[in-house]
């Protein structure tokens, strides 16, 4: 971590940017008297730039980093800074102000307003959208989240690294692993601990099987987002299996615990391991079976193309992450520099038509989903033992940890007082995308939206903590 | 599609709940007043071929103006407190309030105090307690048919 004055910070960003780093996250910290920006290298290293804040102000990013929007209004909300020449700064987590605050102006001939949520019509998250529309077309999306804001970084400060887990884990099911991940790895580099090849793999096994569950109901999602029952019942009764295989393996279907700060409880014998295999090799087989069958239900098909498109170039303004970014043909993925986990020689793929559409991002998550699944199976070849990280490297109060959850990049910085949390951080792949679902529905028909969020399927938890 | 139909009337064959015919219906308002989602992806998948609720007359409905049931997941954050009330009182009465989840039920609830209100019973009155964080798609369908069974009961049908 570099501290800079407000000039040395942009500098700094600037140049780390011009290097081909990826902005990859920013948050206020000591009660709004610092603002450090994570910046990530193409070969994995990670660059923390921070600024003291002169009077609770600080230099925008948003110029040079379009994706740091959201985190600015954050930090202005929740720790009171100012960005100079972030305008306007938007309320983003604060709910108490007016209408005209947040909502971007629209004016012109029969251009209205439809108003969705925060409840919604299916089992769904809270979550407010405000379109903008003439007719059927999406002009504009306001996307208002934080309704399910639970204070959950700010409650977990003060408490040990071991206890602070359960508040991260807490923010979201659907990544739990990838979260608690993310945050373990920050713990560990701050305590100065090194995952054996050990850890390495009962971690890797964790996350991928978080990955497949996610995928499966991913699939379903968009399934039934067209009204393909078939589709989305199938996709939805393999969600349960890789579910269950979740609970035999780990007690816990959604893995929840399964992550702990300085090593892995995890054990396995040679039993559980093989049927595990058995069975993941099953749910592949018959997730591929499926897949092939939605290829020739043309009235599906038909649903899928050429809507809600984030091209290339939206990917790297709005610092889009995860399938929805190599859906555009993107070839980021953190697991190809992950030397915490097993992932020696990981090569995302992309699909043949990367056209960042509702099609490619479908299509990108059937492709992952098999990767996947090639993935965890040698990582089940054996018992899986309980083990510990160990100390070697050196310890610093600041820790940074990335992994990538079946969104996309997760950060997660932790700042601490012996083994007390300063401050946590965590900055998640839906985080990191809600904006690219608000800039995809732009010029859409509004029936078309539901499927277009399906094609994202962020989590709101995720976001909103 | 010939193919993934055929699949799904064999997956349906695996069921373990009960089939008598209970010649009742639940209509079910979901309302997520602030969960990790956990619940909520439990709660999709009791739709799913292994549970298959609709068989029983259970279903997820559109608008508080249909429900019977006001299922309520999350420990309540201050946000959702007012959403919560909205979709209560927009329900036809009578009506039930089910609290799903150990967050929405107030046990080892984490957050801070000042982002959260719950839980549930503080704020509607809860007929129902699904507990388990989350409680699997098996104790859902458990405890809403064994609901439906009560009120049926109840009315000496
Ligand atoms: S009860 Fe558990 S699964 Fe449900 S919302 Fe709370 S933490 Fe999530």
């Amino acid at each position: 971590m570099t501290l800079h004055d407000a000039r040395g910070y942009r500098d700094a960003v600037e140049s780390a940017l011009a290097d081909g780093c990826r902005f990859a996250g920013l948050h206020a910290s000591a009660g709004g008297a610092v603002v450090h920006a994570a910046l990530l290298d193409p070969d994995g290293t990670m660059r923390l730039e921070s600024v003291r804040t002169e009077e609770s102000t600080a230099p925008t990013l948003v110029d040079v980093a379009p994706a740091a929007n959201w985190d600015e209004r954050e930090a202005h909300d929740l720790y009171g800074v100012r960005f100079d020449g972030h305008e306007p700064l938007r309320p983003l987590v604060d709910h108490d102000l007016a209408l005209s605050h947040w909502t971007v102006p629209m004016r012109g001939d029969d251009a209205y307003q439809v108003v969705v949520g925060p409840i919604h019509a299916g089992v769904i998250e809270s979550g407010h959208f405000r379109f903008h529309v003439v007719g059927d077309r999406i002009l504009h999306l306001d996307a208002r989240l934080f309704y399910k804001h639970r204070g959950l970084e700010r409650a977990a400060e003060g408490h040990t690294l071991a206890e602070g887990a359960r508040y991260v884990g807490r923010a979201c099911a659907a990544c739990s692993v990838a979260n608690g991940l993310a945050y373990a790895h920050a713990c560990e580099e701050s305590l100065g601990l090194e995952s054996p090849s050990e850890l390495a793999r009962a971690r890797t096994l964790l996350l991928e099987l978080e990955r497949v569950w996610s995928h499966l109901n991913d699939i379903a999602a968009v399934c039934a987002g067209v009204g393909l029952a078939a589709g989305n019942n199938l996709f939805a009764a393999l969600t349960e299996r890789a579910r269950r295989l979740n609970a035999d393996l780990t007690g816990h279907r959604f893995l929840f615990g399964g992550v702990a700060v300085g090593g892995s409880s995890l054990d396995l014998d040679a039993h559980a391991v093989g049927d595990a295999r058995e069975e993941l090799e099953a749910i592949g087989r018959e997730a591929a079976r499926g897949w092939r069958e939605l290829q020739f239900s043309a009235s599906f098909q038909d649903r899928l193309p050429n809507i809600g498109v984030v091209s290339r170039d939206d990917v790297d303004r709005l610092g889009t992450v995860g399938p929805s970014a190599r859906a555009a043909g993107v070839a980021i993925d953190v697991r190809s520099v992950s030397p915490l986990l097993d992932y020696a020689g990981f090569e995302c793929r992309l699909p043949d038509r990367p056209d960042g559409d509702v099609r490619a991002r479908l299509e990108q998550r059937a492709l992952e989903l098999e990767q996947s699944i090639e993935v965890a199976l040698p990582l089940l070849d054996g018992p899986v033992r309980p083990v510990a990280a160990a100390p070697g490297a050196a310890e610093s109060t600041i820790g940074v940890g990335l992994v990538e959850s079946a969104r996309g990049a997760t950060l997660c910085v932790v700042e601490r007082d012996a083994d007390r949390l300063r401050r946590v951080r965590l900055r998640t792949g839906s985080y990191a995308n809600w904006p690219s679902v608000a800039y995809a529905a732009t010029d859409n028909l509004l029936p078309d939206f539901p499927l277009i969020n399906k094609s994202f399927e962020l989590c709101y938890a995720c976001a909103d903590r | 599609m010939l193919t993934l139909l055929r699949d799904l009337r064999h997956l349906r064959r695996s069921i373990a709940l009960p089939r008598a015919g209970r010649g009742r219906s639940l209509a079910v308002r979901h309302v997520d007043a602030g969960s990790c989602n956990g619940c909520e992806h439990e709660l999709t998948l009791v739709s799913s071929p292994y549970y298959d609720l609709q068989r029983f007359g259970l279903g997820i409905v559109a608008s508080p103006r249909h429900a019977d049931l006001l299922l309520v997941t999350g420990p309540v954050t201050t946000r959702m407190r007012e959403p919560l009330h909205t979709a209560y009182h927009a329900m036809p009465e009578p009506r039930l309030v089910a609290a799903l989840g150990d967050c929405a039920l107030g046990c080892n609830v984490l957050g801070a105090d000042d982002e959260l209100v719950g839980p549930v019973d503080t704020l509607l009155p809860v007929d129902l307690r699904i507990p388990g964080c989350p409680p699997t798609p098996e104790t859902i369908a458990t405890a809403l048919l064994a609901l439906v069974d009560r009120h049926r009961e109840h009315d000496g049908a």
